[in-house]
């Protein structure tokens, strides 16, 4: 469904210029779900953004649905790849309600039957009808995060790019959006890439994920392999033993990966 | 009502915007002194509308018996040097004064919006080129601008308003894009972007809506000012021409008298000392209502 | 822990702010003791729990409103201390660590400097002084190259390094207890627990009492000596940290299903039902064991 290979993204010119991203290639098969790990600086949100065609300063192949895509899409595109964005505060434009939020994208496809649609994809998201008129300031951070779920679905994506979709979140919000994540995932047989700092959510959500640091993939291996703690490099093995929770003894063993 | 317009469940579009709506109306009734310059508007207003039924005296009326008559019971606020009824003036002054506060403030920062936001959203060569228009602008001092375009146009009320907007409109350009470059990184301008929305529609349905509301409390303080202008561009004799009353001319005229027949210049001065602060007052209690912070 | 005389003792602590209608309650009867340990705040958003933090520096901001029976830290009340004894307390007895640094850290001076002041404040040490602990701190929170982050401006440092610098300013006037508002949940995981070793070894090496304000349940159980679980501005447990997996109350239990875990193997997390009778039962002391 996706082919990456050989990304690079370098952001300015001359001697300021970041290579930010550095000959990352991966694959995600149709109805996978596929894991971006790493900490911040590691290049794995540039990734999902040059994905998406926000960030068109990238160099290499990337393909979606078969077709190689080059730095501007086109409608088409947007309409079979979406992606949900870290901070539901930030997401939802705070003068538009809810209604005018999902009306937005069928407008611009010209989809028609703009009504039906939303009550359908809010009630997907487990939003009832009644949430289709307030303001983002009227919502919970958990439901913000199902109308921009709903919103990137309201375009019937096969690909959803989920930008670290819980960290905003509270542990008891997280787990509800989560589920709808993957329970959305095997009812519309989409195909996700996850990005995130968290292990554990990867666990959960992913079959397969790339460990990323400093613009480079280190590692890729499959969900069972993660689960059982069975990292091939020193990197991720650290970063999995930073994600257990304090120890002293682990705290100070730790070094920096170049 | 007040639980309807107030609810975190509104059922339909319409409630949504009036509860809205409702809500900035109480935020801003808190605000006791911007309810005194909404006051002040608002009797400025009333007084326009109904000039020639408050007016004691016409406007025109000369009556050079009875001329810098000083203040009484037959003309509340003494006449001037052609004896006419200045109280009747402010009144009747009070319609030019709206007039081209309404034609300054319906053109200046649609203009400076439309520029500032295209100016910030687009970046690159159109930045470039739309903020070095506006720096050359901003260079010349606001008032001998005017001066300059009213000189090249004719005197006259419309030329006025006309080299006020013309030299008014930068600095809403400036504040728009600012406001525009903080916005245009933001994830909900990335989430429409991804939909495949036109940059058209982006600006003028997502950006625009956003800066309007600094922009209107940027206007109304700005009002008092325009006003000044309008009345200092009277005084030299460029504004509105006689015998039309308007309030910076009649000054103007009054300044010979100002010693011995004070009231002639003092009372008009004090009606755009009135009218600034109302306007002043107003920008305070909307930049706290529409503050984007409080979004 | 608990033998020692307690540094900070707070009863039936309680933080309203006005409404539209009448007053919305942020922390509602709170009361606790923090010896020289490591005592744990829990709790999500609107739990109160930064409140709690806040009111007793008392830095709640306008228009909240703070009441207690009793806040009482080594021997002063601080209910009642002038504002005058109040900014003696800050700092040197108490010390406070927020969220964010770039709110806390004044963009227009350098970090060194910010943080030598701290110390001058305090200490009434020599410029040159100053500098040579300012120095030795920033090295002691692991900033590899102290001499050059000192000349720095806040905007030209990394999240981490701005949460290290906040922690170096906070410590150098060594204070007794120590308030961290989640100083570590903007930083990478690897970054946190050098972060948290730091403030390990404060603790263990001076004697330092440390209040650690988190969401993040498997950090504070793994980290802190003692818990207390907040819910809707009320403590509905307390217990040990290493009792954390046994706790008793729904909520608490609650919470901990609904983490992922790194070994995850079930197909949905179980979600948490809020019951209502959690936020009002009756004693605000009720669950603490």
């Amino acid at each position: 469904m996706i082919e990456v290979e050989d990304l690079n993204v370098i952001f300015g010119h001359g001697g300021g210029a970041i290579h930010a991203v550095r000959d990352v290639t991966f694959r995600v098969g149709a109805g996978e779900s596929f894991g971006l790990v790493g900490e911040s600086g590691s290049g794995k949100s540039t990734v999902l953004r040059a994905i998406s065609g926000l960030n068109p300063d990238w160099t290499g192949i990337i393909s979606v649905d078969g077709e190689a895509q080059r730095q501007r899409r086109d409608k088409a595109f947007h309409k079979r790849c979406q992606m949900v964005f870290q901070d539901p505060y930030g997401s939802l434009h705070p003068r538009h309600t809810v209604d005018r939020i999902l009306e937005e994208p069928v407008a611009i496809h010209g989809m028609g039957d703009a009504d039906k649609r939303i009550d359908r994809v809010l009630r997907e998201v487990g939003l009832g009808p009644q949430f289709r008129f307030r303001f983002p300031h009227q919502l919970s951070g958990g439901q913000r995060q199902r109308v921009a779920i709903a919103r990137a679905l309201i375009l019937e994506p096969r690909v959803l790019l989920l930008d670290e979709p819980t960290s905003a979140l509270d542990v008891s919000v997280q787990a509800e959006i989560l589920n709808l994540l993957k329970r959305l995932r095997s009812e519309l047989a989409l195909t996700y890439i996850l990005v995130s700092h968290n292990l554990s959510v990867v666990a959960f959500m992913c079959d397969r994920l790339a460990v990323m640091n400093r613009g480079r993939v280190v590692e890729e291996m499959d969900a069972v392999t993660l689960r059982r703690g069975e990292a091939s490099q020193d990197y991720t093995r650290q970063l999995l033993r930073a994600s257990l929770g304090y120890d002293r003894a682990a705290a100070d063993s730790f070094r920096d990966f170049a | 009502m007040r639980e309807w317009l107030l609810t975190d469940t509104p059922g339909s579009r319409t409630q949504a915007r009036l509860g809205r709506l409702y809500g900035g109306w109480l935020a801003f009734a808190r605000n006791r002194l911007a309810m005194v310059g909404l006051g002040i508007i608002v009797l400025l207003i009333l007084m326009a509308l109904l000039a020639p039924l408050i007016a004691t005296h016409s406007p025109y009326d000369q009556d050079l018996a009875n001329r810098l008559q000083p203040p009484s019971g037959a003309h509340w606020f003494g006449t001037d040097q052609f004896g006419r009824d200045i109280y009747s003036r402010i009144v009747h002054g009070s319609r030019l004064t709206l007039y081209i506060v309404l034609l300054v403030a319906v053109t200046a920062p649609v203009v400076g919006l439309l520029i500032g936001t295209v100016s910030g959203y687009l970046g690159g060569w159109t930045d470039i080129v739309l903020m070095r228009i506006t720096d050359i602008f901003l260079a010349f001092p606001k008032l001998i601008l005017a001066l300059a375009f009213v000189a090249a146009l004719g005197p006259g009320i419309g030329n006025a308003i006309i080299a006020i907007a013309i030299t008014s409109w930068p600095p809403y350009a400036r504040i728009a894009r600012a406001e525009t470059m903080t916005i245009r990184n933001s994830d909900f301008i990335s989430a429409v972007r991804l939909q495949g929305a036109s940059p058209v529609r982006i600006i003028l349905g997502h950006v625009i809506p956003l800066c309007t509301s600094s922009l209107i409390v940027r206007v109304t303080l700005d009002m008092a000012g325009i006003i000044l202008t309008a009345a200092g561009l009277g005084f030299l004799g460029l504004g509105a021409q006689p015998p039309l009353p308007e309030w910076g001319a009649m000054i103007s005229t009054g300044r010979q008298y100002l010693l011995e027949q004070w009231w002639v210049a003092t009372l008009p001065g004090l009606a755009i000392f009135v009218v600034s602060l109302g306007f002043n007052l107003l920008g305070d209690g909307l930049r706290d209502v529409l503050d984007p912070k409080n979004g | 822990m608990s033998d020692l005389k307690p540094l900070l003792n707070v009863d039936n602590l309680r933080v309203r702010f006005p409404s539209r209608d009448g007053f919305t309650e942020a922390v509602r009867g709170v009361s606790f003791t923090v010896g020289r340990e490591k005592l744990g705040i829990v709790g999500e958003s609107g739990s109160g729990k930064s409140m709690t933090g806040r009111a007793i520096l008392r830095l709640v901001p306008p228009p909240g409103e703070v009441t207690a029976d009793r806040i009482e830290f080594d021997g002063t009340d601080l209910r009642t201390a002038s504002e005058r004894r109040m900014r003696g307390i800050r700092g040197r007895g108490i010390s406070m660590v927020m969220q964010d640094p770039k709110f806390s850290l004044n963009p227009v001076m350098t970090v060194g400097h910010q943080i030598a002041e701290a110390y001058q404040v305090h200490t009434k040490a020599s410029r040159s002084d100053a500098r040579r602990r300012t120095l030795e701190m920033l090295e002691a929170v692991r900033i590899r190259d102290p001499e050059r982050v000192f000349g720095l401006y806040p905007h030209e440092v990394s999240g981490g390094m701005g949460q290290r610098i906040m922690i170096a300013m906070m410590l150098i006037p060594d204070p007794a207890l120590l308030i961290a508002d989640e100083p570590t949940s903007a930083l990478d995981v690897t970054v946190q627990m050098q972060v948290l070793a730091i403030m390990d070894e404060l603790c263990g090496g001076r004697g330092m009492g440390l209040i650690f304000i988190s969401h993040d349940l498997n950090l504070v159980a793994s980290f802190c000596d003692r818990i207390l679980i907040m819910y809707a501005g009320r403590v509905v447990e307390t217990c040990r940290a290493d009792e954390l997996r046994s706790a008793k109350h729904p909520y608490t239990r609650g919470l901990l299903d609904s983490l992922p875990r790194l070994d995850e193997t079930r197909a949905e997390l179980p979600v948490l039902t809020r019951d209502p009778a959690w936020a009002t039962a009756g004693d605000p002391k009720g669950g603490a064991t």
